[in-house]
């Protein structure tokens, strides 16, 4: 089982990240949400074991290489977010798809903010409101995204 | 889905340690990183490393694009392509007429500055470059460019398309550089307005098609339309490369500082192939040494202290030609050779004919792509 999820938890990473990293035109790119996070929050919460913190702070550590302007920032903000997630898997898990999409939506803007602090100490304040547009996109997304990400699980087992 | 994750039960739970602990090591370990990336260069291997195992992403992303030129190129009709040969043909006609005179006026420029012999052009060696990925939000500009290590790119390299200065690279991997616009919100392209000589810095908008000069007073000599090429100050661009063009001036009465804006000459945002340069280092209007300058490139704003970045440490034997003046604490190209370096716009003989050397090495490249 761990070999399966293992392997499906990294394809959907990858094209995560690829969707990440894929060139949109500018306005499509502010409304672009971050599909990266979405994957790891989907596994921290549906199987906390397979992905977890290790998984989170690995995808992040990606992402700073793609778009981060020091290495670790995305890392970190996605291994707290992953703690979170993966602490309250079982509360977020047996909630309806609105609800998590609220959760997803906190989880979001927890990850911006600290994005955004760690931008500051590092010297490359962006202080633009567009920033934060995509913790909306985001939430708004998850429910199709997580009945994308459930079929692919649930066709396996 | 829900039986996935609870199935294995408590046993495996206490195996991997609880979140609080392993959330305390991996965030431990980033704040780490993020320190030793910030503050040193210990981290350039591991960035080396990542870099090259990102890019089979990078080209998996890009691969639609290139296929889909590639399509377009290859069912190109037969007058179409005529059509474009006789265009080049032209046109490279005519920079050979330009660049006729070249050597003369290289040479009698030289006589006129009491050189003894007239100097080389300061780009040393050229490469093409594909570009394999392009960020353009209003946060970052960057590109990613087919080229790395293997090519002999090096951090802190200036890219340059036909008709202007594009940027630097910042991050270099083995088959990968990323280069950083000049018009990311990060980047400070150091500038002299072509007409008046007047320095100042440009800095990027987050927005392809327009550079900020926020450093002139009110009272500053620019005008709509005025030309910027890069004054050599900086240590990455050598001297009088076009940067830019004046679009718009505002003066504010209650405001010292006047708010000017330029739109890069450079085709920021249409370009599928760029130029990266090597210059010469003997040359006076060379960019100072990677060495003395990639210091400060981290952060991304080298270019912000023009003074700091080339004048601490300056290896005595990059720049032989200078050492008559006083240890100068700005050695620009101009004050090396001339004692007025404001009222002489004519720049050195090379730098002045490059770019249309440039153009004319790039033409029959670029210009398929611009139908």
């Amino acid at each position: 089982m761990t070999v399966d999820s293992r392997g499906r938890l990294l394809l959907s990473a990858l094209v995560a990240l690829i969707l990440t990293v894929i060139p949109l035109p500018p306005w499509l790119d502010v409304l672009r949400p971050a599909f990266l996070v979405l994957a790891v929050l989907y596994w921290s919460v549906n199987a906390p074991r397979a992905g977890g913190i290790a998984f989170g702070f690995f995808a992040g550590l990606m992402l700073d290489v793609f778009q981060g302007p020091v290495l670790g920032e995305h890392a970190l903000a996605l291994a707290l977010v992953t703690y979170i997630a993966v602490r309250e898997h079982q509360r977020i898990r047996s909630k309806p798809a609105i609800q998590q999409a609220l959760f997803v939506l906190m989880a979001l803007i927890v990850y911006e903010v600290v994005l955004f602090m760690i931008d500051g100490w590092t010297g490359h304040p962006v202080v633009s409101p567009l920033r934060w547009v995509h913790t909306l996109t985001g939430a708004l997304i998850w429910p199709a995204a997580a009945a994308i990400l459930a079929y692919g699980a649930g066709r396996r087992a | 889905v829900a039986a996935f994750g609870t199935g294995a039960g408590r046993p495996l739970a206490g195996r991997s340690g609880s979140p609080g602990f392993s959330f305390t090591l991996f965030a431990l370990l980033s704040v780490v990183v993020m320190y030793l990336d910030q503050r040193g260069h210990y981290l350039e291997q591991v960035r080396y490393v990542l870099q090259a195992t990102a890019y089979p992403v990078q080209l998996a992303v890009s691969s639609p694009a290139a296929a889909w030129r590639w399509l377009k190129e290859s069912v190109q009709s037969r007058e179409a392509l005529q059509a474009e040969n006789t265009r080049l043909r032209a046109q490279q006609r005519d920079l050979e007429v330009r660049s006729m005179r070249y050597e003369a006026l290289a040479r009698e420029n030289g006589d006129l500055r009491g050189l003894r012999a007239a100097l080389p052009p300061v780009a040393d060696r050229w490469l093409p470059a594909e570009i394999v990925n392009i960020q353009l939000s209003s946060l970052r500009q960057r590109l990613l460019l087919d080229r790395g290590v293997v090519n002999g790119v090096f951090k802190g390299q200036a890219v340059l398309d036909d008709k202007g200065l594009i940027g630097q690279t910042t991050h270099v991997g083995p088959w990968s550089a990323e280069v950083i616009l000049i018009t990311d919100p990060e980047h400070a392209v150091p500038v002299r307005i072509e007409r008046t000589g007047l320095r100042t810095i440009a800095v990027g908008s987050g927005d392809t098609t327009s550079l900020a000069l926020p450093y002139l007073p009110a009272n500053a000599d620019i005008k709509t339309g005025d030309l910027l090429v890069t004054s050599g100050l900086g240590g990455v661009f050598p001297e009088g490369y076009p940067v830019a063009r004046v679009t718009e001036v505002h003066r504010d009465a209650v405001q010292p500082l006047a708010q000017v804006r330029a739109a890069p000459l450079a085709h920021l945002d249409t370009d599928s192939e760029v130029m990266l340069v090597w210059f010469r280092a003997d040359h006076p209007a060379a960019p100072a040494p990677p060495t003395a300058a990639g210091g400060d490139l981290k952060s991304g704003s080298a270019v912000m202290q023009p003074q700091a970045a080339p004048s601490k440490p300056r290896p005595p034997a990059q720049n032989a030609p200078a050492p008559q003046s006083t240890p100068a604490p700005k050695p620009t190209p101009q004050q090396q050779t001339t004692r007025a370096p404001r009222s002489v716009p004519v720049p050195l003989p090379g730098a002045t004919a490059d770019p249309a050397e440039a153009a004319k090495s790039t033409a029959p490249a670029a210009e398929p792509r611009q139908p």
